[in-house]
C-alpha cells in the first residue's frame, strides 16, 4: 500500500542548527496494516508523517502510495488519499463553521457549485449518531463550541468519511482528558478495524502501542530501529520495549512522558 | 426644515448607503469570510468607477456594469496572485495594487483626473426613463442601488452555501483544514478576492454614474468607511447569525453610517470630517471588544494598588 524508499530530510542544511530528521528511511506498509509508532521526542516520528503527507518535500528518496508516485505531489492533492489527525484537536476543523458545513467540506463529493442535499444530511446524521456524543442533534452548531474530545471525534469522522488509503494519527488523543481520550481511541479502533483502513499511529503511550494494531515501529535518530509484528508483537511487554530501546540507542529511555504513561489504563 | 427636505436628505443617505454597501458586502466576503484585509479596495473602487464611466460614455450603459465588475475581478486577481504565488504579504499586496491602480485609473480616463457624465446615458438614466410618469419616478436612484444590493446578497447567500463557498469560508478560518479536505487554499483565496473586488468595482461604478462624474479621488478612504459600516452591522446583527442575516446586517451598517453622518452634517460638522469620523468608528469598533476583555484586569490592578495604599496607611 505505502512504499517509502530511502527518504532523507535534513533541516537547516549548512547552519549550526542542521538537523538530520530522517536518515535513509525505508518502510513498506501492507494493505490494512495498523501500525503503532513510538520513539523519544525528536526521533523523527512527526517528521515522517509530514514527509508522507507532503507538508514539505523530502531531500531524496521516493514515496509510493498505492502504486502512485506521490514524492513531489503537493499536500492538498495527497490529502485525497491520506487522512490525518493531529494532537491539537483545533487543527482539523473550522471553528466558525457548523458541524454540517465541516462535514460537507470533508465529504467533498460533487462539483464546486454543488450544495448539500437532504441525502447528505441524513448520511451525516447517521454517521454522527455512531459517536454517541449527541452531535447529530447539533449539526448547525459552530464546531468552536464543541469540546476537544468532540472536535477530535468529528475530525476522525471527517478524515474517514471517504475511506482514505492511509490514515495517519499523530498522538491524536494526547491533548484530551482521560475519559475523552479513551472514547476517541475506542472509536479509532472501531473505524480502522471495520473499514480495514491502513493506519499509522504515533503514540507516547506504550501500552496502547502494544495493545493496538498488528505491527509496532520504534524510531530513533530519524530511522526505524525496530519493526515488530505478528506473534512477536502480541507477546511484547513494556519492559521489553524499554530494554530494546536501551540496547539500540545505548541510553536509557529517559522520556518521562513515555514512562509515566505506561501505567495509564487507556 | 420642511418634511420634504428631510425626506430628501434621507433619500440621499439611503442611496449613498446602498451604493457603498456593495463595498461593505465585498469586505464581508474578503474581511469576514476570507480573513484578508484587502487594502486595494480604494483603488479598485476607483477602477470600477473609471472603467464604468469610460464604457458608459462610449454609449454602452449596461455593458459599463459588466466591464466595471470584470475590471474589479482583474484587480482582485492581481492582489491574490501577489499574496499566494509571489510571497508578498497580504497587506502589502493590497497597498502595492492600490498604488499601481492610481496610474492605471488616470490612464483609463486618458490622462485626465476627472470625467464628466452629465449627458451620458447610464443605468440610472435608463431607470429614470423606465419609471417616467409613475409614482416611483423620484426614487430611480434608490431602486437601481437596491436592485444591485439585493442581487449581491442573493448571490452571496447561495454562493457561500456551495462547496466552493464553504471552502472560501474555511480558508479564512483554518487553512490547514482546507488543505486536508484536498482543496488548495491558494485557489479559494484567488476566487474569493476576485468576487469581492468585482463587488467593490460595481460599487464604484454605480457611485460615479449616480453622481454623473468620476474623479481620481472618488474611492479614497472608502475602505475605512466600508469597514466602519461592516463593524456597525456586526454590532447590530451579531456575528454568529446565518449568512443572509449577516449580509443584510452589513447593508444596515452602511445605512446607519450614512444617516449618522447626515445628522452630523446637519449639526454643522464640516463635510471634510467624514473620513476622520469613519476612522474613529473603525478604531472604536475594533478596540471595544478588546478593551472590554481587558477591563477586569484593569479593575483588578486598580483594586490592588488602592488596597496596597490602604495597608501602608494602617
Amino acid at each position: 500500500m505505502l512504499d517509502i524508499r530511502n527518504i532523507n530530510k535534513t533541516f537547516g542544511i549548512g547552519t549550526v542548527n542542521e538537523k538530520k530528521a530522517l536518515v535513509d528511511l525505508s518502510l513498506h506498509v501492507n494493505e490494512s496494516d495498523f501500525i503503532t509508532i513510538i520513539g523519544a521526542n525528536g526521533a523523527g516520528k512527526s517528521t515522517l508523517f509530514n514527509a508522507i503527507a507532503g507538508t514539505f518535500l523530502t531531500d531524496s528518496g521516493e514515496i509510493i502510495l498505492d502504486g502512485k508516485d506521490i514524492t513531489l505531489l503537493p499536500e492538498h492533492k495527497r490529502a485525497k488519499d491520506i487522512g490525518r489527525l493531529f494532537q491539537d484537536p483545533m487543527l482539523g476543523t473550522a471553528p466558525d463553521m457548523s458541524v454540517e458545513e465541516n462535514l460537507v467540506l470533508a465529504a467533498g463529493h460533487g462539483g464546486w457549485l454543488s450544495s448539500i442535499s437532504s441525502d447528505d444530511r441524513k448520511k451525516f446524521r447517521d454517521t454522527l449518531s455512531l459517536l454517541d456524543m449527541g452531535l447529530e442533534d447539533r449539526m448547525s452548531h459552530p464546531v468552536g463550541l464543541l469540546s476537544g474530545g468532540q472536535r477530535q471525534a468529528l475530525t476522525l469522522i471527517m478524515a474517514t468519511i471517504n475511506k482514505p488509503k492511509l490514515l495517519m494519527l499523530d498522538e491524536h488523543t494526547a491533548a484530551l482528558d482521560p475519559g475523552a481520550a479513551e472514547k476517541v481511541l475506542a472509536l479509532t479502533k472501531k473505524i480502522v478495524e471495520e473499514e480495514k483502513i491502513t493506519c499509522l499511529m504515533i503514540t507516547h503511550n506504550m501500552q496502547s502501542a502494544i495493545d493496538l494494531g498488528n505491527r509496532l515501529l520504534m524510531m530513533e535518530n530519524g530511522n526505524i530501529i525496530y519493526d515488530i509484528s505478528g506473534e512477536q508483537k502480541q507477546k511484547l511487554k513494556i519492559e521489553d520495549l524499554v530494554s530494546m530501546f536501551k540496547k539500540a540507542s545505548g541510553k536509557d529511555l529517559d522520556n518521562d512522558r513515555m514512562l509515566l504513561s505506561t501505567d495509564d489504563t487507556q | 426644515m420642511s418634511l420634504d427636505s428631510i425626506l430628501g436628505l434621507f433619500g440621499t443617505s439611503a442611496e449613498l448607503g446602498l451604493i457603498t454597501s456593495l463595498t461593505v458586502l465585498a469586505l464581508f466576503l474578503s474581511y469576514s469570510m476570507l480573513n484578508v484585509c484587502d487594502l486595494s479596495t480604494d483603488g479598485c473602487f476607483t477602477f470600477g468607477a473609471t472603467v464604468g464611466a469610460v464604457v458608459a460614455i462610449s454609449g454602452h450603459p449596461y455593458l459599463s456594469i459588466v466591464a466595471a465588475m470584470a475590471a474589479g475581478m482583474i484587480s482582485g486577481l492581481v492582489t491574490a496572485l501577489l499574496q499566494t504565488k509571489l510571497g508578498v504579504n497580504s497587506l502589502l499586496a493590497g497597498i502595492v495594487v492600490n498604488t499601481g491602480l492610481y496610474s492605471i485609473n488616470i490612464a483609463v480616463m486618458s490622462g485626465s483626473s476627472i470625467l464628466n457624465m452629465n449627458k451620458t446615458e447610464t443605468v440610472f438614466t435608463k431607470m429614470k426613463g423606465l419609471l417616467g410618469g409613475t409614482f416611483l419616478e423620484g426614487y430611480y436612484k434608490i431602486i437601481v442601488a437596491l436592485i444591485a444590493v439585493v442581487a449581491v446578497i442573493v448571490f452571496l447567500t447561495l454562493f457561500l452555501r456551495t462547496r466552493l463557498g464553504l471552502a472560501i469560508r474555511a480558508t479564512g478560518n483554518n487553512p490547514m483544514m482546507v488543505r486536508s479536505s484536498s482543496i488548495n487554499p491558494t485557489f479559494t483565496t484567488i476566487v474569493g478576492l476576485c468576487i469581492a473586488n468585482s463587488f467593490t468595482a460595481l460599487s464604484g461604478c454605480l457611485l460615479a454614474q449616480s453622481q454623473k462624474s468620476v474623479n481620481i479621488d472618488i474611492g479614497s478612504g472608502i475602505l475605512t468607511v466600508a469597514l466602519a459600516s461592516l463593524l456597525i452591522g456586526n454590532a447590530f446583527i451579531g456575528v454568529g447569525k446565518k449568512i443572509p442575516f449577516r449580509a443584510i446586517g452589513a447593508v444596515i451598517g452602511a445605512l446607519i453610517f450614512r444617516i449618522v453622518y447626515m445628522i452630523a452634517l446637519r449639526l454643522d460638522m464640516p463635510a471634510y470630517m467624514l473620513k476622520f469620523v469613519s476612522a474613529v468608528i473603525v478604531v472604536i469598533a475594533i478596540s471595544a471588544p478588546y478593551l472590554k476583555k481587558q477591563f477586569p484586569t484593569f479593575k483588578r490592578r486598580i483594586k490592588h494598588m488602592t488596597s496596597k495604599g490602604d495597608r501602608r496607611d494602617a
